[in-house]
C-alpha cells in the first residue's frame, strides 16, 4: 500500500523544514509562514472563519476553512477549538456539524451561548468571518458505524442536535435516509437549531420520523414516554446528546432494558459534584515553578490557566484526556465525584480535578 | 542615602502593589495586539534586511540591509524575547509567545538564562555576593568589591566584552566561580556547556555559514552584513543593559542589610537599585523598554508597552515619599557607567572603601 499523496508531500515539507531550519533557527520555517496566512502553519493548525451563519437568537453555525494539517472528521466527532478573547487563548470542544462528504473543504461547528460562557458567547455574538481559531483534530467516537444500521434513533436536547445534525447531512449526502427516528427538545420552536432543516429532510424523506418537543409549553421531555413516541426503540441503535441528567436518564432506562450496549451517548457538561467546604491550597506548576492559590473547587486548568501556565487542555469534561499531568506532590479531588485522591505520580486530569491543599503537578513530557 | 520610614516604605509598597493590580486588571486585546505587531515588524524587517544582502551589490544597499536586520536583532532580542522569557506574555496562553518555549536568537539558551537572570539577578538585584550581574563576575562595579591587580585591565574587558555581548551572557550563565568554589558540579556545568555549544553551533552556522553561502557570489556582503548586525545588536544591548544598574547613583546592597526584607523593602530596593533612559516612544521600543528600567524592576513581569504608562506615576510616588528617581539621557547615563569602570579600575582609597551607600531599608530599621 503506497502513503496516499497528501502524505507523502507532508513528509516532504517536514524534511524540507527541517533544512530550511539551519536558516530560521531557533524559530522554525513555520513561524515565518504563519506571517504570511496563519493557515500554513504544519505545527499548529488553524482555521479561518469564513462566515458566521445565526441559526438561533442565541446559536450561530461557524463555517470555517481549515488550514494545512487538518484530517478530515467522521459525521458525529468534536473538535477542539482555540479562541482569543480578550487577549487570551481559551480551549473548548465543539461537535462539527457538517457532513464530512462535504466538497467545499469547510466545515462547521455550531455554537449556543451559555450564559456566563466566556467563549461561547463571544462565538456567538462577537465573532466576525475573517477570524482566525486553532483547531485540533477531529475525535470522538459518537459517530455512525459503516455500514449504517437499518433502524436508528437520536435522542437529543438543545444544542446537543450538532453531532447529529452532521450525521444526518452525511445518510443524505449518501442519498439514503434509513429509518430514523429523532426526538429532539428545544425550549421553543424558534429556538430549535437547524428547525427549518430538519423539518424540511422529514417532509422530503418519509422514512425520517421527526419528534419536536417544545420544552416551554409541552413540558420537560421525560424517556419514560419513548414507547409512545418510539414504540420500537429497543430494537434501534441510539445517539443520545443533551444535558447530564437527560443522558443519566438514558443510560438507566437503557441499562435496565438490558440494551446498555446500543446506546451511544455524548456529553457536552462536566458534572460537577462538588461546591463547598472543599480545602483550598497552593498549586505548583512544573516544570516553570509558577505558584497560584486554588479554592478547592476550581479545577487545576484553569487554575494554571488563570496563572499564565500553559496547560494543554482538551474536552474540559474529563472524557479526553488531554490535560492529563503528573501529580508529584499532595492530593485532588475529583470534582464529579467528590472524591479526594492521588498517589505521587499519579496522572491526573487538571480539568476536574481540583486541588485538595497543596499540590505540585508537573507538564507531561 | 534615604531617610524613610518603616511605614512610608511599606505605604509605597501597598501603592505599587495597587499599580500592579490595575494593569493585571486590564491586560487584553489591545496589549495582545502589540505583541503580535512587534513580532510581525520585527520577522518582516529581518527577512528584507537579509534580502537586501543578498542583494547588495550596492553599498548602499548592504548598509539598508544590515540596519535592517541590526533593529530586527535588537527588536528580537530586546522587546520581544528578554520580555517573553520574563513572562510578560504568558497570560494569553498562547504556547507561540510563552515562556515555557520561547527561544531567543542569541547564543545563550533561554532556559539557562531564565535561571541567572529572572531568577538570581531580579530577586537579588545589586546585592553583593548574591547578585552575578554585578560586574558580571567580570569586572570591579562596586568598591566594595576587593581589588586586585586583574581589574587595572577592565576598561579594555568592558570594550571587548560590547561586541561579544551574546557571548558574554552564555558564559556568564555557567557560573564559572561557583564551579571554583565547588558550589557546582563540573557534570551540570558540563551538560550546560554542551547546550551553549549545540545553540551556538546553530547560530554560528545560520550567520556565518548558511546565509552566505546561499548567497553565492554574495558570500562576502552577506558575511560581513550579519556580523556587523550581530556585533551592533551585541555593542547596543550591552550599552543598555549597563546603563539599568551601574550610572553613578545606583546603589548596592550587602546581604546583612536584605536580611528579613518586607515586600515594601524590596520594592525600595529594586528602585535604589535602578536606572532608567529617558527617550521617545521610538527609543524605549528598540531599548526593550529597558529604557523603564526602574517599573521593569518593581514588575518584571508586567507587559512591557505599559511601563511607559506606569512611569509616570511610579516617579510620583517616589517624589512624595522623597524617594530617588534616577533617570537620565542614554549619554549621560552611559558616561558614568564609563567614568565607573575606569575608576574602580584602581583601588579605592582606604577610608572610602564602605563607600556603598546606606539603604533605606537599614536606616529604616534605626529609625
Amino acid at each position: 500500500m503506497t502513503a496516499p499523496a497528501g502524505t507523502r508531500i507532508d513528509d516532504f515539507v517536514t524534511r524540507l523544514a527541517g533544512t530550511v531550519g539551519w536558516l530560521t533557527t531557533p524559530l522554525l520555517p513555520d513561524d515565518y509562514l504563519g506571517l504570511i496566512n496563519p493557515l500554513w502553519s504544519l505545527r499548529r493548525p488553524r482555521g479561518r472563519v469564513e462566515a458566521v451563519r445565526r441559526e438561533t437568537r442565541d446559536a450561530v453555525s461557524l463555517i470555517i476553512r481549515p488550514g494545512r494539517g487538518w484530517t478530515s472528521h467522521r459525521a458525529g466527532q468534536f473538535v477542539k477549538v482555540g479562541v482569543d478573547v480578550d487577549g487570551v487563548r481559551h480551549w473548548r470542544t465543539y461537535s462539527l456539524s457538517t457532513a464530512p462528504e462535504r466538497g467545499d473543504g469547510l466545515f462547521t461547528i455550531t455554537v449556543k451561548a451559555v450564559p456566563g460562557g466566556v467563549v461561547s458567547t463571544h462565538l456567538v455574538h462577537r465573532t466576525r468571518p475573517g477570524t482566525f481559531v486553532g483547531l485540533g483534530r477531529p475525535e470522538g467516537d459518537f459517530v455512525l458505524p459503516r455500514p449504517v444500521p437499518p433502524r436508528l434513533l437520536f435522542v437529543t436536547a438543545g444544542s446537543g442536535i450538532t453531532p447529529v445534525m452532521a450525521m444526518l447531512r452525511s445518510l443524505v449526502r449518501h442519498g439514503a435516509i434509513p429509518d430514523v427516528v429523532l426526538v429532539h427538545s428545544a425550549p421553543t420552536r424558534e429556538e430549535v437549531i437547524f428547525g427549518e432543516e430538519l423539518r424540511t429532510l422529514a417532509r422530503q424523506f418519509p422514512d425520517l420520523h421527526l419528534h419536536e418537543q417544545h420544552t416551554r409549553s409541552d413540558g420537560r421531555l421525560s424517556l419514560s414516554r419513548l414507547p409512545d413516541l418510539c414504540p420500537d426503540w429497543t430494537r434501534r441503535v441510539a445517539w443520545v446528546c443533551g444535558p447530564a441528567e437527560m443522558l443519566e436518564e438514558a443510560e438507566t432506562r437503557w441499562r435496565e432494558a438490558g440494551i446498555a450496549d446500543r446506546l451511544h451517548t455524548e456529553r457536552f457538561r462536566p458534572v460537577v459534584a462538588v461546591t463547598a467546604d472543599a480545602a483550598s491550597g497552593r498549586v505548583r506548576f512544573l516544570p516553570s515553578g509558577q505558584e497560584a492559590d486554588a479554592d478547592g473547587m476550581t479545577p487545576l486548568l484553569i487554575v494554571g490557566e488563570r496563572a499564565g501556565v500553559l496547560m494543554p487542555s482538551g474536552c474540559r469534561m474529563g472524557i479526553c484526556y488531554g490535560c492529563t499531568a503528573r501529580l508529584r506532590s499532595g492530593r485532588v479531588r475529583d470534582l464529579r465525584t467528590g472524591r479526594e485522591h492521588g498517589e505521587q505520580g499519579d496522572i491526573v486530569q487538571t480539568c476536574v480535578s481540583a486541588a485538595a491543599g497543596h499540590v505540585e503537578i508537573e507538564a507531561l513530557r | 542615602m534615604q531617610t524613610v520610614s518603616t511605614a512610608d516604605v511599606e505605604e509605597f509598597g501597598r501603592e505599587l502593589d495597587k499599580i500592579r493590580e490595575e494593569v493585571i486588571a486590564s491586560r487584553g486585546e489591545d496589549d495582545a495586539r502589540y505583541i503580535r505587531r512587534v513580532i510581525a515588524v520585527q520577522r518582516t524587517l529581518e527577512v528584507g534586511g537579509r534580502a537586501l544582502l543578498f542583494a547588495s551589490v550596492l553599498p548602499p544597499v548592504w548598509l539598508a540591509g544590515t540596519a535592517a536586520l541590526a533593529t530586527a536583532k535588537i527588536l528580537e532580542n530586546m522587546e520581544i524575547g528578554h520580555n517573553v522569557l520574563h513572562g510578560q506574555w504568558d497570560w494569553m496562553c498562547d504556547p507561540e509567545i510563552h515562556s515555557s518555549t520561547w527561544e531567543w536568537d542569541l547564543v545563550s539558551p533561554a532556559g539557562q538564562w531564565k535561571h541567572t537572570h529572572n531568577h538570581l539577578h531580579h530577586t537579588w538585584t545589586n546585592v553583593l555576593g548574591k547578585d552575578r550581574d554585578i560586574g558580571y563576575s567580570l569586572m570591579r562595579l562596586s568598591p566594595e568589591q576587593p581589588w586586585n591587580p586583574y581589574y587595572l585591565g577592565q576598561p579594555l574587558y568592558n570594550a571587548m566584552l560590547a561586541p561579544l555581548f551574546e557571548w558574554g551572557i552564555a558564559l556568564h550563565d555557567l557560573e564559572i566561580e561557583r564551579l571554583v568554589s565547588g558550589d557546582k558540579s563540573w557534570g551540570q556545568a558540563f551538560t550546560q556547556f554542551r547546550e551553549i555549544l549545540r545553540k551556538g553551533g546553530r547560530q554560528i552556522v545560520k550567520d556565518y555559514v548558511a546565509f552566505p553561502l546561499l548567497a553565492g557570489p554574495m558570500f562576502l556582503p552577506v558575511l560581513l552584513g550579519n556580523l556587523t548586525a550581530n556585533m551592533t545588536r551585541n555593542m547596543w544591548g550591552h550599552t543598555v543593559i549597563f546603563c539599568g544598574h551601574f550610572p553613578d547613583e545606583a546603589e548596592v546592597f550587602t546581604e546583612d542589610q536584605i536580611e528579613g526584607e518586607t515586600r515594601g523593602e524590596w520594592y525600595l530596593r529594586q528602585l535604589l537599585g535602578s536606572c532608567n533612559l529617558d527617550g521617545g516612544p521610538l527609543f524605549h521600543l528598540m531599548t526593550g523598554n529597558l529604557s523603564h528600567q526602574i517599573e521593569h524592576h518593581l514588575f518584571p513581569d508586567l507587559p512591557s508597552n505599559r511601563y511607559a504608562e506606569v512611569a509616570p506615576r511610579v516617579r510620583a510616588l517616589c517624589e512624595r515619599f522623597g524617594l530617588p528617581y534616577n533617570s537620565g539621557s542614554l549619554l549621560r547615563q552611559t558616561a558614568t557607567v564609563w567614568k565607573r569602570v575606569f575608576r574602580l579600575a584602581l583601588p579605592t582609597p582606604v577610608g572610602q572603601s564602605a563607600q556603598v551607600d546606606t539603604p533605606a531599608p537599614a536606616t529604616a530599621q534605626a529609625a
